[in-house]
């Protein structure tokens, strides 16, 4: 191994040829297709060898066409004779993930704030674009696909202006579908974007902005260094967490991993440790020597807390320790993830799992179909309350089930947000109503231009898990984005609802709602049970109830016959079918007293009108 | 398209031989014009694709050849016509004697033609007549429902099949239920018109060999018996379904594509994936809903003692309930059973 050492050089490019710059979109802006155009003219990868979409190297990434979680790139560019580096940061398009975002921008001395031509700025591009304007970024402002038919780039200049404060000459048309403007967005890189700063010869301190797992190598950290040098062979510390490692490995990051012997002060690249689970691998913080410690750590850690709570059961019950080991190896590379074995009455056991957000939470739940091939029940998703006894204690409920009596409640604190809307000003009423409809408190109301507004809302982070981005589509025609920040824990009037099927409370159902909606919820919720419960040999009573008292009823009346009419010559093969996809759907079902309770059913809130 | 099927039928001469699967297969013993509304064809029509049928295939002595037709077309004159075709049975789609009825089913027959049209055909000869009747009819009184059933066993029609009322999705019916304008009958209503229906037939001395058929000694469709039996069938035309003992496959059902591939000589159909399962499961369905029940020797020696296995474990409870008997190896629905076939048959299924 020593030997192969002695081989690699040094990457000490001068810190004045560095740039170090992330992008911020909103989805489908068009990010992917820019970073590939970069990565194209710069030669970083052919366009033979280029997959559509490089940076996003994940399948679920691509189909979905976001970005889950951010990846780097260093690009050789030539301008005016002189060479640069340029360090392309990618971050993650999804509120969901906004801390990594965050730790992407501190990376970074640029960003390119790319918008869609034809659709304008959305909330996600703005919560960004702030965060990029407090880290003191340039901001290098890109009208992307300015070829569509629709584009209306003067309006959408307008609104760059109005929020960046930039000159609108400063405003790079381009499309990063036919390759216009690319050429000039390079230039504008090396040009606007200042050098980084930093002491090559100071004591190491380098930022962890993203790290990936790799079954082969363990954790791979990716970081940049802001003073120092890292080399291979090192002894370092991740200061946060308090271990320390050999750097087995350093290097930086083309298309694939290239290894170095050092990296210095400026520069992006990556370390690999043998480290096997990711959770030790902490994004914000800081890598130092433990022989000659920085003084100082970065700024801005955060120890990434789960917002949404929900149980992930087998739907096979004898596979539950399988499910366990899937979700272990699910956890090595994303450390967000945290889960406890639970068990309900009426799903059995598995598993009470912390998510970032809905997004992450769907996720999860399609890598454990895709990459383990379980099939698994989510229950309802809920967020994390802090419930506070009579006697003083605390406690902090991650599932309502485990909500203790009433009569022990003094009172329960939930979380609320920040949430803001950009939309359309015909949409405002509607958004409105359906925002107080879901306890939310209007802080603020701004026009971005003439026709787009911004608004901003106070709301309990429960009522957005529970179909809230569905209805904002939907009454907002489409025209309206949204992104929110966790504020703060208030006290709130919350009561726990139960659900029952002919007497028996099933557990996985429980909620906690906001008492003055609890009677139209659990009105609701019966009615939406009354259609996905399949009609049985017997009558199914359907109840919500707070504590003893029922709020509402509904019934399902028992099948009493269940047989086609017609099996002939052409009927056979679609008849057998169907009877086929009943009992597939009977075998994810879960009983609860003498009730068979289909999957969809313990997911039934998110879906109410 | 009269002379595509003729065409289909030439290209599917070797259809039944060599057999599939060994052994030799014995001739055709069924030919049956059906699904649309066959009785629309001309004699003429009729008689060349007979007449195509008995050039290119091996043909029974003793052929049952059935047209299903509905009353308003068994004119007089049109029963003469095919009374002189080799046509020798009858499915006359009557559906109910009450005009009410007629006009909510969206028929264009009234009650009286119906019966003139039954009438008529047993003077002309054919004796060998099947009738279809709907129950569960919104408005359908107990008296009404007695009174088609003995219209028919009076007239000693040999064979009936009574289908309870289905309003299958995307159809006209489903429509104005959905909207409100028509209510459904009570299920309670047409599960009590199912069993007076059995019971009575049973005491004219009909057989009950299919959950919605019944028939006469020796007066069994032999066609739909053969659906039942898992014995091979060639449709020809467009949609039709064909099964030769091993694979099914259907026909494209656009008249006009279906016209264009026979023209280039081109097989029409697409034959479904088949492993283990789906032959089990099949035969289950099937099975269960005949007379004959499910045979856990056929099973064992067909699918494999693991498949009788999962059949034994699974009809425990139903026996229990008095939904399923056994009897010599041998499982069939009870009366009480035969109205939850499908829930039962979709349990005892593997996938």
């Amino acid at each position: 191994m020593s030997g192969v050492k002695e081989f690699l050089l040094p990457s000490h490019p001068q810190m004045k040829h560095i740039r170090n710059f992330c992008i911020i979109a909103h989805i489908d802006h068009g990010k992917s297709t820019l970073a590939d155009r970069l990565l194209e003219i710069t030669g970083t990868v052919s366009k033979r060898e280029s997959q559509a979409q490089v940076l996003d190297d994940m399948d679920l990434e691509r189909e979905r066409g976001i970005t889950i979680k951010s990846h780097a790139i260093q690009m050789n560019y030539n301008l005016d004779g002189q060479d640069y580096i340029l360090n392309l940061i990618d971050t993650p398009g999804h509120v969901d993930f906004s801390y990594e975002v965050s730790r992407s921008i501190a990376a970074c001395e640029g960003a390119l704030l790319i918008v869609d031509a034809a659709q304008g700025i959305q909330a996600q591009t703005i919560s960004n674009l702030y965060l990029a304007l407090h880290h003191d970024l340039v901001i290098i402002p890109i009208l992307n696909k300015i070829d569509l038919p629709a584009a209306m780039p003067e309006d959408v200049k307008d609104q760059i202006v109005e929020l960046t404060d930039c000159d609108r000459s400063e405003i790079i048309p381009a499309s990063a579908k036919t390759g216009l403007g690319i050429e000039e967005i390079l230039r504008a890189i090396v040009d606007r974007i200042p050098a980084p700063k930093g002491d090559p010869d100071a004591p190491l301190q380098a930022l962890i902005f993203d790290s990936v797992f790799n079954s082969f190598r363990g954790i791979i950290a990716y970081f940049r260094v802001m003073n120092g040098t890292i080399k291979t062979g090192d002894h370092v510390m991740f200061v946060n967490t308090g271990h320390d490692y050999k750097a087995e490995e350093i290097g930086i990051l083309k298309l694939t991993k290239s290894p170095r012997a050092s990296v210095s002060a400026g520069d992006v690249g990556y370390i690999i440790s043998g480290i096997k689970e990711a959770r030790e691998v902490k994004v914000g913080d800081t890598i130092t020597h433990v022989d000659r410690p920085c003084p100082e750590i970065i700024m801005g850690f955060e120890d990434v807390k789960p917002m949404v709570f929900a149980g992930i059961y087998p739907v096979d019950t004898d596979e539950f320790e399988e499910l366990r080991t899937s979700m272990g190896k699910l956890q090595l590379n994303d450390a967000a993830l945290v889960f406890e074995p639970e068990s309900s009455a009426a799903l059995g056991f598995g598993f009470r799992c912390g998510f970032l957000g809905m997004l992450h939470m769907e996720i999860i739940q399609e890598r454990l179909e895709r990459e383990f091939n379980m099939t698994v029940i989510t229950t309802v998703p809920n967020v994390s309350y802090e419930c506070f006894l009579t006697n003083g204690d605390h406690l902090v409920i991650n599932n309502p089930s485990d909500m203790p009596d009433p009569s022990r409640i003094d009172y329960i604190k939930e979380p609320y947000i920040k949430a803001q809307i950009i939309t359309k000003s015909e949409f405002i009423g509607a958004i409105m109503t359906l925002c107080i409809g879901k306890r939310g408190m209007l802080q603020g109301q701004a026009y971005l231009t003439t026709d787009r507004v911004e608004l901003a809302f106070e709301m309990p982070l429960a009522e957005i898990v529970f179909d809230f981005y569905d209805r904002l589509k939907t009454v907002s025609k489409g025209y309206a984005s949204f992104d929110y920040h966790p504020s703060e824990y208030r006290q709130s009037a919350l009561v726990k609802m139960d659900i029952r099927l002919n007497n028996e409370p099933v557990d996985a159902l429980s909620a906690l709602i906001h008492k003055d909606y609890a009677h139209s919820f659990g009105k609701k919720i019966c009615e939406k049970l009354k259609e996905l419960l399949p009609r049985q040999q017997f009558e199914i009573i359907i109840q919500a109830a707070i504590g003893a008292k029922i709020v509402a009823r509904e019934t399902v009346k028992a099948l009493r016959k269940d047989v086609t009419a017609k099996c002939y010559g052409g009927d056979i093969s679609r008849k057998r079918k169907l009877l086929e996809k009943q009992k597939k759907g009977k075998k994810r079902m879960r009983q609860v007293g003498n009730v068979e309770i289909p999957q969809q059913a313990f997911m039934a809130v998110l879906k109410l009108d | 398209m009269i002379s595509s099927i003729i065409s289909e039928i030439e290209m599917q001469s070797s259809f039944f031989s060599p057999p599939p699967f060994g052994g030799s297969r014995e001739g055709i013993t069924s030919i049956y014009f059906g699904g649309g509304t066959p009785s629309l064809l001309s004699t003429k029509d009729i008689s060349n694709i007979l007449e195509a049928t008995y050039e290119y295939f091996n043909i029974e002595e003793g052929v049952e050849i059935t047209l299903e037709a509905n009353p308003d077309d068994l004119t007089s004159d049109k029963i003469l016509e095919l009374k002189s075709t080799c046509i020798n049975r009858l499915s006359i789609g009557v559906q109910s004697f009450y005009d009410d009825h007629l006009k909510f089913l969206g028929r264009i027959h009234t009650a009286n033609e119906a019966l003139t049209a039954i009438e008529k055909a047993q003077t002309a000869g054919f004796e060998n007549l099947s009738v279809d009747l709907i129950y569960g009819i919104p408005g359908l009184t107990e008296t009404q429902w007695k009174a088609n059933i003995d219209i028919l066993t009076k007239l000693n029609i040999p064979h009936i099949s009574c289908y309870s009322l289905t309003i299958e999705p995307r159809t006209a019916l489903a429509k104005f239920v959905e909207k409100g304008t028509i209510t459904l009958a009570d299920e309670g209503e047409s599960i009590s018109q199912f069993y007076y229906l059995i019971e009575r037939l049973r005491e004219k001395g009909y057989e009950h060999y299919e959950i919605s058929n019944f028939s006469k000694p020796g007066k069994r469709s032999l066609h739909n018996t053969g659906y039942w039996l898992g014995e091979a069938y060639l449709g020809i035309g467009p949609s039709a379904h064909s099964f030769n003992g091993t694979d099914r496959w259907a026909n494209v059902s656009n008249n006009v594509k279906y016209i264009d591939l026979i023209r280039q000589g081109l097989f029409s159909g697409e034959v479904e994936p088949r492993n283990m399962n789906i032959r089990f499961n099949e035969y289950v369905m099937v099975s269960l809903r005949t007379q004959w029940g499910i045979d856990l020797k056929k099973v064992s020696l067909d699918f494999g003692e693991e498949y009788s296995a999962s059949i034994l474990s699974g009809i425990k409870s139903y026996m229990n309930s008095g939904l399923l008997i056994m009897d010599k190896q041998v499982i069939t629905l009870t009366n009480k059973g035969k109205i939850f076939a499908d829930r039962i048959s979709s349990d005892l299924m593997r996938i």
